[in-house]
């Protein structure tokens, strides 16, 4: 024998919230963004720095490297990308689902910074779309984490389409 | 350090060695291309230089011949090391291999290959190592243009 649930008891305040859609996607998505980290070269370095106990960017929701495309939809390039390299960068790019954006770390990926030969790629934006480019050589943690913080409220602020006309 | 040795090598090469100078502690041998076979075997086999350090080129664009190319070597049981330089033209830049002798030679005559075209004949694998597969000319000769890319992934229109 089963004993019915007892009848819910609204409580004083908070039962129902409203808001609209893009700004409820958008805040769930900024708090989750998880990286995958495509670090090529010494802006690793910083790039430890920023994400460990010092500097956390676990604390903007944003700190969970994710090692496979497929589970992450922050990329951040952190670090020279060569010629040789940008078929694999690309790959990794298309690997990816939506919503994603990308993150240029430090001025080799966002322009190639001094690197201007027959080796380096001048800049990520030459083969994939980026939404944020963080400067220096490499960038200050606090630089790093001001990005990340612009790439959320951007997030925030963005149209979230849930059901597209593919659908 | 190591003056003995440098004094016995320059005493055994000197038919072959058009130039034996000590610089900044290494003896630095200047030979002709035919030669620098039977230079590495006499130093490897002879002396003890028992260690293939690099192999690189210098490029001289208006020189005739054109190219240094440049091994070094190290003897780990005198520990010093030594430099032979030999010179070949820009119509026939070619070498032979040190594979035999020395089996680490292999990746770095590839290496020396793709940056300035210099060819070590014996050498059956000359593909690009740090370069990729249909990169066309050699970018560290200086006539190599500064800015040329040869990008793999086409350029997106837009920006």
């Amino acid at each position: 024998m089963t004993t019915p649930p007892a009848p819910r008891q609204p409580s004083a305040a908070f039962e129902y919230l409203t808001t609209k859609k893009d700004e409820f996607v958008g805040w769930a998505r900024k708090f989750s963004l998880f990286p995958y980290p495509f670090v090529t070269a010494c802006c690793a370095m910083e790039f430890m720095s920023v994400s460990s106990t010092l500097y956390d960017t676990d604390r903007f929701g944003a700190a969970l490297p994710r090692f496979t495309p497929r589970q992450s939809d922050l990329l951040m390039v952190v670090g020279t990308v060569t010629h040789k390299q940008a078929p694999i960068l690309l790959k990794v790019y298309e690997q990816m689902c939506e919503p994603k954006w990308v993150i240029a770390f430090g001025v080799c990926a966002s322009s190639g910074g001094f690197y201007q030969n027959y080796a380096a790629l001048p800049g990520i934006d030459k083969i994939i779309p980026v939404d944020l480019y963080i400067p220096g050589c490499p960038p200050r943690p606090e630089m790093v984490i001001d990005g990340i913080m612009k790439l959320q409220d951007r997030i925030a602020r963005d149209r979230h389409p849930i059901i597209t006309k593919d659908f | 350090m190591g003056a003995e040795v440098f004094e016995q090598v320059r005493t055994a090469l000197a038919t072959q060695a058009r130039e034996a100078v000590v610089a900044h502690g290494i003896l630095a041998l200047t030979i002709e291309p035919a030669s620098l076979g039977e230079v590495a075997r006499q130093l490897k086999g002879t002396f003890g230089f028992d260690m293939f350090l690099d192999v690189t080129a210098v490029d001289w664009p208006e020189r005739d011949p054109r190219f240094d190319v440049v091994h070094h070597f190290y003897s780990t049981q005198h520990r010093v090391r030594v430099r032979v330089k030999t010179r070949v033209p820009e119509s026939d830049p070619t070498v032979e291999t040190l594979v035999p002798l020395y089996g680490s030679a292999r990746y770095m005559e590839r290496e020396c290959h793709e940056m300035y075209g210099i060819v070590f004949r014996g050498n059956g694998d000359l593909r690009p190592i740090l370069l990729y597969e249909g990169f066309v000319g050699h970018p560290l000769r200086k006539d190599y243009p500064k800015q040329h890319e040869q990008p793999l992934v086409p350029y997106r229109e837009s920006k």
